[in-house]
């Protein structure tokens, strides 16, 4: 039980339970299955896209240029379609994932082969990335009548009354944890967050699988870019603009430390689900949606707070020691 | 083997030979904002004026202040990701003191109070519980803002009193603003800091080892926390600057300037991972990023197009000393 108890997870989803519960105490249909099914449906491209960066914080670095890409691909996807509305979606789905993870790609070879922080190559990115949806738009923006109804409707179809997004969500989710538990390529990812000298001693090659894992988000952000521009029928500039610090922020309330290593599938979709349960929480129990921000940012400082006294390692301990000296 | 080595002479800083100078960041930037006012001043005859000139400034002024202080505090290790939602929650502030019926020195002092305030909770919370500042500074940024539009929602602050308008609006010297001689002397100020006192010695021993700088005496804690409390200073003036330039206050103001800042530091040719860099590097990017927007405005190219060039410029800038070193290294 004791052991049971250290999992981060199992805490995350006990407070999650007891927001929903608390949720339902002023509006009782909130916790209604019908209800989560449709909160788990509107957090779905949320979940994927901090799997995605989860990957990337695991090798200690960063993807800031995740919802970037999304605008780009995104915007890519629903010009094609609305000049060539015959492309089947699959085809499209796949395409969008290629054009992902190509952007991925200048990502992985500039801090793979230059050796430069990720954290300035994303920086970059972000904004290069978005620069280029204008451009490649001319600012237009591409509507709902422009788009094919299979466009809009491959991802509202209900299979077992489950609508393919969340199934998509869920096909994403096996996918990663198959990835994180059960191949080298996962082990690998682990073992350079937590020791990257002592991986390179063990033949893994860091710089390469850092450019498999920026490929591996950058192919995140592409799928939900065709997801996004689908589920809210516009692709514009602006499209999901800021949306990268929601995600890393996901991540971190999931217990995904920002120093690498530590972190779960399961805490990168519990991290999600508990910003998505807050989003559509708040208007039906007669919170102003602009209380979400300030909500989700103490949420941020308060995972912090609490997975730091997990983390403590040795090294500051003895600083402490000498501090208190 | 009974010899005892000489004592070796340990040089207070190391020779720098002329070539040192030529090759450095500072001069790589001088000749990068060159070449931009160059290719500015002979695609559009409206560049070279006085007035545009001057028209300029007003691009980096703002976000420039808060890059001294995060140059800083980026140079100690630490990074804020907080500071444009610090702008948004002390122009609140202020304008809800306007509503209130405050009068200018009090707004000033509220902006800069409350700036402090923000930059001193970030310092708190990285160095008395230890947490990574990446993670606490997302996690403000949120909620500073987040306050910021639980108090004002979709509504704005308007009707700041005349007096104001000076610091946003008015100049000092012919064409020198308010805004320009401000940036000016901070610069001055943050130089003499860094590179000139005891305080900055320690900034950079700090961000190369803390480990080290600790056992050496330096009070590491304290003096990340007085760094985050200077970047919040720093965003709180530059929020009474924007708001009395802009007049109003929306809760989405000086949205994204956090990352534009950051660019700023990281093009001056302060290292992300800390323990170098330079004010005078830090200037120059300012202008260059000043330049850059400026000339490419007056040539009619959208905002958002600029900020490809920011972005390639940053890469390319920090890609260059290393495709150059790599070069050399193999002939």
């Amino acid at each position: 039980m004791k052991a049971f108890l250290k999992y981060r997870e199992i805490w995350l989803a006990a407070a999650i339970i007891v927001l929903i519960g608390l949720i339902s105490t002023r509006f009782p249909a909130f916790a209604d299955p019908g209800n989560l099914r449709q909160v788990f449906n509107d957090t779905s491209i949320l979940m994927i896209l901090a799997l995605g960066q989860m990957v990337v914080i695991l090798t200690r670095s960063i993807d800031l240029s995740m919802a970037s890409n999304l605008c780009f691909t995104g915007m890519v996807v629903a010009m094609l379609n609305a000049a060539y509305p015959a492309i089947p979606i699959p085809l499209l789905i796949v395409i969008a994932l290629v054009v992902g993870m190509l952007l991925g790609a200048i990502n992985g070879l500039l801090v793979w082969r230059l050796n430069i922080p990720s954290i300035v190559v994303t920086l970059g990115t972000l904004t290069i990335y978005r620069g280029a949806t204008f451009v490649l738009s001319g600012g237009a923006w591409v509507n709902a009548d422009k788009m094919s109804p299979d466009f809009i409707g491959f991802q509202r179809a209900a299979l077992l009354g489950i609508p393919v997004l969340s199934w998509i969500a869920i096909l994403v989710i096996a996918l990663f944890f198959v990835l994180m538990t059960r191949t080298a390529l996962g082990r690998s990812i682990y073992a350079i967050g937590v020791n990257p000298t002592a991986s390179v001693y063990t033949g893994i090659d860091v710089g390469r699988t850092k450019f498999i894992v920026f490929c591996i988000s950058g192919m995140i952000g592409g799928l939900a870019g065709y997801l996004w521009i689908s589920r809210y029928v516009i692709a514009s500039v602006e499209v999901a603009n800021g949306y990268e610090l929601n995600i890393i922020a996901a991540c971190v309330i999931g217990g995904i430390s920002i120093a690498g290593g530590i972190g779960s599938v399961g805490g990168a979709v519990l991290g999600a689900l508990f910003l998505g349960i807050i989003s559509n929480a708040l208007p039906v129990i007669n919170i102003s949606p602009f209380w979400q921000m300030a909500i989700s940012g103490s949420a941020i400082i308060l995972a912090v707070v609490l997975n730091a006294r997990g983390e403590r390692q040795q090294g500051r301990i003895i600083l402490r020691k000498a501090e208190a000296a | 083997m009974t010899d005892i080595p000489a004592p070796r002479h340990i040089p207070d800083r190391l020779d720098k030979p002329l070539s040192s100078a030529i090759f450095s960041w500072e001069a790589l930037l001088v000749v990068v904002a060159v070449a931009i006012f160059a290719i500015n001043s002979f695609a559009s005859p409206y560049f070279l004026d006085p007035y545009s000139l001057s028209d300029l400034t007003f691009n980096f002024t703002e976000k420039g202040l808060i890059a001294f202080a995060m140059a800083l505090l980026i140079i100690s290790g630490e990074i804020d990701l907080s500071v444009a939602a610090t702008i948004a929650l002390a122009s609140t502030m202020m304008g809800m003191a306007v509503q209130a019926g405050a009068d200018t020195p009090v707004l000033v002092l509220i902006g800069i109070v409350v700036g402090l305030g923000c930059g001193a909770f970030n310092g708190l919370l990285v160095t008395r519980l230890g947490l990574p500042s990446i993670v606490v500074t997302i996690g403000t940024m949120s909620l500073f803002r987040g306050i910021a539009f639980i108090i004002l929602g979709d509504q704005a602050y308007k009707g700041y009193p005349e007096s104001f308008a000076f610091f946003g609006q008015g100049y000092v010297w012919w064409v020198v603003s308010f805004e320009l001689a401000l940036f000016l002397i901070a610069a001055l100020v943050y130089w003499f800091l860094l590179h000139r006192t005891s305080f900055g010695r320690r900034v950079f021993a700090i961000g190369n080892n803390p480990v080290a700088a600790q056992f050496s005496g330096v009070r590491v804690g304290r003096i990340k926390f007085i760094l985050f409390c200077l970047t919040g200073l720093m965003s709180g003036i530059a929020s009474v600057l924007i708001t009395s330039r802009l007049g109003s206050t929306r809760p989405s103001i000086a949205q994204g300037y956090e990352l534009e800042v950051i660019t700023m530091v990281v093009l001056g040719g302060v290292s992300i991972l800390g323990g170098a860099g330079s004010i005078v590097g830090v200037v120059l990017a300012a202008f260059i990023m000043g330049l850059v927007t400026f000339g490419l405005g007056l040539l009619n190219v959208p905002g958002i197009v600029m900020s490809i060039f920011i972005g390639v410029l940053l890469i390319i800038v920090i890609a260059l000393p290393i495709v150059w070193r790599r070069l050399r290294g193999n002939s």
